[in-house]
């Protein structure tokens, strides 16, 4: 109840049984998640579970795969973003996605960071956005010396503190990770999550994790999935400590997955 | 050792040996090919080969003969090609990779440039005298050559130039467009950028193809003996292979021997030209870097 009042309040987005196909394969079924300003939702699952689908049709990266068909709603300042009138190019600039892998551009460092702004028209005091992306990334005084270094040439961790950088110089309302963590070391995922902690004080995030002590420690609210439906939504807090439903409490205990 | 050498490894070892054995044989056998050629070459047409040989034209007597027109006429014809050819099979390998939809239909134009790229020259040679020759009224022109030889190589470039997009990883695009790039943009800046040095590549095979292509150019009517260099696209002309051929089909020994020294000049045009492409390749592979 107390999650359905805060819905009312303050969903930035939210998915209104939003059903992806691949082809004839459902991926996602019915999904109805809420997202909620300024906080971090997690969305776990066991491989194969449909979050990562999930996450890529908030701002319609999945649309770039071909024979995808999408069903239901996502409102987005309660405007359905699958609207026709909606211009994905448009929404991407205010949903940014950082990607499971670290995909850098093969270019400098900086050129990495301002190429966003650049396109996008947003070209004044463009050195001091790069700067300010690279520090509420974490990243600046690692590279400050070296911006004009290829992206590529960064450690993992670094090249995807690089790419959280990026999608912040744009500026967005939302990012959505997907698996951000995955290919790092511990060490490395610890600063990305010491950093969705100051992100989230300014921006909505949404997280695919199958790490679900990452989920735990980083996220406000997590839904989990199993086999393409969303079991169960709630605060954080309660899916781990006393979850609503069997499956989840089965999950999260670590008794499949 | 007991415990190390057994009769199967043994076996298997001068397997391993014998098949490397092969392979280097396969390699150096190109190069072996290669050497000997271009000896045979410069053993006969060093002695001709002088800067009065490179700027005179071609004569009945064979101590002033020289190829000034026939190279001037390849310069003119390989510039021209590449001026048609390049930005249209980039063009189209472009829009094939990166913006046409998976269908049956482009489907079919894939499997038709793959075969156009095996198609005997001397029948783009046929098409491009009923076409541009007779057809478009160019005659018997360096446009004419060019745009049948821009068709001989378009294939080569699209092919090579899709290849090259297609190994672009999806990531790349992915990243850009999830800033907010459209299509154009995420190409433009992203996709052509980092398939530059492989189109080169690519672009390298087109030319040389190209630079000593002479059946097609014979059937559209290139010229066995010019006295003059081209002023225009519109102007009758000969290639260096063409006049190579010439020169060789003659009885005379000296004759021959010219036609070495030709083959010298067409090779360094060669090189001079590749070089160039391996230059823009460098350049911008380092600017990746």
């Amino acid at each position: 109840m107390k999650v359905e009042q805060k819905k009312m309040q303050n969903a930035l987005m939210e998915s209104k049984d939003l059903s992806v196909f691949y082809g004839e394969y459902e991926a996602v079924k019915k999904a109805s998640i809420p997202i909620y300003e300024k906080t971090v939702t997690a969305v776990i699952g066991p491989s194969g579970c449909g979050k990562s689908t999930f996450v890529r049709s908030l701002n319609r990266m999945n649309e770039l795969i071909p024979g995808v068909e999408v069903k239901g709603e996502v409102l987005y300042h309660g405007d359905n973003i699958y609207d026709s009138k909606v211009d994905p190019v448009n929404l991407r600039r205010r949903i940014g996605m950082v990607f499971q892998k670290p995909n850098p551009f093969p270019k400098s460092i900086s050129q990495n960071v301002s190429w966003g702004p650049k396109i996008n028209g947003m070209t004044d005091a463009l050195d001091d956005r790069v700067e300010e992306a690279l520090k509420k990334a974490a990243l600046w005084d690692e590279v400050k010396d070296k911006l004009d270094q290829n992206g590529l040439s960064l450690s993992g961790g670094q090249q995807q503190r690089l790419c959280i950088a990026r999608a912040i110089a744009m500026e967005p309302e939302v990012i959505l990770m997907d698996e951000p963590c995955s290919a790092l070391d511990p060490i490395s995922t610890g600063r990305v999550e010491d950093l969705l902690f100051e992100l989230k004080k300014k921006y909505t995030i949404v997280i695919v994790t199958h790490n679900m002590q990452q989920a735990a420690r980083i996220s406000d609210h997590t839904a989990f999935m199993y086999q393409g439906d969303v079991i169960e939504f709630d605060e954080t807090k309660k899916i781990f400590t006393r979850p609503s439903k069997k499956q989840t409490e089965d999950y999260v205990t670590g008794k499949f997955g | 050792m007991s415990w190390n050498e057994t009769k199967q490894l043994k076996k298997r070892k001068i397997l391993g040996k014998i098949f490397s054995g092969l392979c280097t044989m396969a390699a150096f056998s190109s190069v072996v090919l290669l050497v000997v050629l271009l000896s045979k070459v410069f053993f006969d047409g060093w002695a001709y080969l002088d800067w009065q040989f490179v700027t005179s034209f071609p004569s009945r007597f064979f101590e002033k003969a020289g190829i000034q027109s026939a190279l001037m006429g390849s310069l003119w014809v390989i510039s021209l090609t590449c001026m048609i050819a390049v930005p249209i099979g980039v063009g189209a390998s472009i829009y094939l990779e990166e913006f046409a939809p998976k269908n049956r239909f482009t489907h079919l134009i894939h499997l038709n440039i793959s075969n156009l790229a095996g198609v005997p020259s001397i029948v783009y040679g046929i098409l491009g005298l009923v076409i541009f020759v007779r057809g478009f009224g160019f005659g018997r022109s360096i446009l004419s050559a060019s745009l049948t030889t821009a068709l001989l190589i378009l294939p080569i470039i699209i092919i090579a130039s899709k290849e090259a997009i297609k190994s672009i990883p999806n990531s790349t695009r992915y990243a850009a467009l999830a800033l907010g790039a459209s299509k154009w943009q995420t190409v433009r800046d992203h996709v052509i950028p980092s398939a530059l040095p492989s189109i080169m590549t690519g672009m390298i095979l087109a030319i040389s193809r190209a630079i000593g292509e002479s059946a097609p150019l014979l059937i559209i009517g290139a010229l066995g003996y010019v006295a003059f260099n081209p002023q225009g696209p519109m102007d009758a002309f000969t290639v260096l292979p063409i006049q190579i051929f010439n020169w060789a089909a003659r009885p005379q020994a000296e004759f021959h021997q010219l036609a070495a020294a030709g083959i010298i000049v067409l090779l360094v045009v060669l090189l001079l030209m590749n070089s160039i492409a391996i230059f823009i390749r460098y350049r911008y592979q380092r600017k990746l870097r």
